[in-house]
């Protein structure tokens, strides 16, 4: 008994210890927390790093350019893909410099951000409809409403008339059609809902457009890889993915026709065509349905989302400077890197608005660049 | 022995006990604070326990009211899921949970009994007993998003050939072969629960009922079953708890539509995997809101579940 009582009291001993020794270590990170807090209010925060959290589906590219840079210049960008959702509201609690989004601030994202935004646009992608069908079917012709009555689940089998009529000479099997669509929330599904919605007046009042809608018919996948999973073991299944998703695993995917009558097989030179449009000033504008008659109408802008006044929460000129001189890299020479991971990269019209958008970015008022 | 020889021995051992009485009472007053500091550390975690649950629950009530204030209780029994109208009903995917976890349940029942039974009482030691043991043991180890690329590539077609024999849609995908794949995660937890306690039953019970002429299935039926029911329900509510909550290997077979499931082989969807799916990209108040409200909705039905099951134990166990 004694001994055990003993060991008792060593243990006891041992962790007493540890606990003084944690709430040393405690008191030790609130001191320097405290320290880093007052660094930051007396705007001398020297550290080269810049924050960034958002787009999973421009990461990929980001991570590219980011390593680059800081191979270059010394400054470590720390990005988190967090989802475009996840990256606005963190730059809402400005726990980041900026924040990345596959579609422009909704209405409620601006009221809560309370401050002017600026959208800087990073590069585009698109999203490609995959099918499976037995035989050698690649780059089927689709036009507008037929691909929203698949999706509205009005044309239920492959070998319907209309379908046949846009692919005179192509022996389409008569298939049951299986729409898969995304399960998840994405920025994919926004930029496909968001061509629905503008081809289809139908689509526009039954479901509407946003990163994730109620969907009138088929399955869902998780992911761009749950999709085409679903797509490549169901013979008659048609569903929508990312074209870098689609370039990589070398996917059937179907020539669009766009608002110029001409029938678009995605690739990069016709996502990039389609960004080549006249622009808005704040380039908050989904490319979808574009008016480039070369370019493929289901694509859309990523952007990186900065606050247009840069001196906030105790923000130094130097930590404003610092970023945007990476954003200004990542829309001229960062573009480098786009091609050979399969992004599209910025178009000439893009680019110009986007410098322009950099330019108005102010500290106090006055201009950075 | 002379009496002079008997005192001195009895005055040793006084002096023994005088000796370690004065030690005693030198450590008796660290001992009582060791012993209380003990107590209280004991009872500080109890404590830290209850208000951690209690914490998620407020947590989850709190976020959850954006939600409740939009849609009152017709939530609940709301079949529209739709975060474009901001319009939410639960129905399709409160069904859908105990839909593929009930059935999963039934499905993974005799398996696991079977193992149990087999373990505890036919061939409870040598290699072949530990081999399986692990080998089960190992079934809850995996990963759930291993069974969920599994079940992908190997389950769905082979539903998809069992429903084109059925002449039902030929999804493969559903909320069977969600079932399916629940079932197989949750053998393990009612079998090792069941096999520690068919080995509890004493052998004297036993061997009366075979010295009475039981053969081994009798003995089974009437004295093992009947005295391990307790434990061997609380094992299945145990699977149950895991097959409620199950997120990654769901959400990868079961065709995540928010349509009410017409059949056992329709697509559907369940509250974890809805959660798991839209969380991240839930962009405005009530959407997120209504999301966290599904949580809450998971965390009552899960607690409802288990407070019923303890009352069936309780039942079982009085009688």
């Amino acid at each position: 008994m004694g001994i055990l009582i003993k060991t008792f009291k060593q243990s006891f001993a041992a962790a007493a210890l540890a606990l003084v020794a944690i709430a040393g270590c405690n008191t030790n990170d609130t001191k320097t927390q405290d320290k880093a807090a007052a660094g930051d209010s007396a705007t001398t925060r020297d550290d080269k790093t810049i924050l960034g959290a958002g787009s999973t589906f421009i990461y990929p590219l980001f991570s590219k350019m980011f390593s680059d840079y800081n191979a270059k210049t010394g400054i470590q960008v720390n990005y988190q893909s967090i989802g475009s959702g996840g990256g606005i509201l963190q730059l809402t609690n400005k726990t980041v410099d900026f924040g990345a989004s596959d579609g422009p601030l909704n209405e409620e994202q601006t009221a809560k951000i309370g401050a002017p935004v600026l959208h800087i646009t990073q590069a585009s992608g698109a999203v490609v409809l995959t099918y499976n069908l037995p035989g050698n079917n690649n780059n089927i012709n689709l036009t507008p409403d037929v691909i929203a009555d698949i999706f509205l689940g009005k044309i239920k089998i492959w070998n319907d008339a209309r379908i046949a009529s846009i692919n005179k000479g192509v022996a389409i099997p008569a298939l049951p059609i299986l729409v898969a669509h995304r399960s998840d929330g994405s920025g994919t599904t926004a930029i496909f809902t968001n061509y629905l919605s503008k081809v289809s007046a139908d689509w526009k009042t039954k479901v509407g457009s946003g990163g994730a809608v109620n969907w009138p018919a088929g399955l869902g996948g998780k992911g761009n890889e749950g999709v085409s999973g679903l797509v490549k073991q169901t013979p008659g299944a048609i569903g929508y993915v990312e074209l870098i998703y689609a370039l990589q695993n070398k996917m059937d995917y179907a020539k669009i026709r766009n608002k110029k009558g001409n029938f678009i097989l995605p690739s990069i030179a016709s996502v990039t065509a389609a960004g080549n449009v006249t622009l808005p000033e704040d380039s908050k504008i989904f490319l979808t349905d574009t008016d480039a008659p070369d370019g493929y109408p289901i694509s859309g802008f990523t952007w990186v989302i900065i606050y247009k006044e840069q001196n906030y929460k105790g923000r130094s000129l130097e930590q404003a400077t610092r970023l945007l001189k990476l954003l200004w890299w990542n829309i001229h020479e960062g573009q480098a890197f786009a091609t050979p991971l399969n992004y599209a990269p910025l178009s000439d019209e893009a680019l110009k608005v986007a410098e322009k958008i950099l330019k108005s970015a102010t500290y106090d008022g006055k201009a950075i660049l | 022995m002379p009496a002079n020889s008997v005192l001195r021995v009895s005055y040793f051992i006084q002096i023994m006990d005088e000796t370690k009485r004065k030690r005693k009472t030198k450590n008796s007053y660290g001992q009582i604070r060791a012993e209380s500091l003990f107590k209280r550390t004991l009872v500080g975690i109890g404590a830290g326990m209850i208000v951690l649950v209690l914490g998620i629950l407020f947590t989850l009530i709190v976020e959850s009211i954006p939600s409740i204030r939009h849609l009152g209780a017709r939530y609940l029994w709301g079949t529209t899921w739709d975060p474009v109208n901001n319009v939410y009903g639960a129905a399709p995917f409160l069904l859908g949970t105990l839909l593929t976890s009930f059935l999963a349940l039934i499905i993974s029942i005799p398996f696991s009994f079977a193992i149990a039974i087999y373990l505890g009482e036919y061939n409870p030691k040598g290699w072949l007993s530990s081999f399986l043991k692990n080998t089960v043991e190992l079934i809850a180890a995996v990963p759930s998003v291993i069974y969920g690329f599994w079940g992908l590539l190997v389950l769905v077609p082979l539903v998809r050939t069992l429903e084109i024999k059925l002449g039902v849609l030929p999804y493969g995908i559903g909320i069977f072969t969600a079932s399916l794949i629940l079932a197989i995660m949750i053998i393990p937890y009612a079998a090792s629960l069941g096999r520690e306690m068919i080995r509890l039953v004493p052998s004297p019970l036993k061997e009366a009922a075979y010295s009475l002429g039981a053969t081994r299935y009798e003995v089974i039926k009437n004295v093992i079953l009947p005295y391990t029911k307790s434990g061997l329900f609380a094992g299945i509510l145990l699977s149950l708890g895991r097959a409620l909550g199950e997120t990654m290997a769901v959400t990868m077979v079961i065709g995540n539509t928010s349509m009410i499931p017409t059949s056992i082989f329709a697509p559907g969807n369940t509250m974890a995997s809805v959660i798991a799916n839209e969380f991240t990209e839930a962009d405005h108040t009530v959407y997120l809101s209504a999301l966290i409200e599904l949580g809450l909705v998971l965390f009552l039905v899960t607690v409802v579940i288990n407070m019923a099951g303890k009352r069936i134990i309780k039942k079982f166990t009085t009688e």
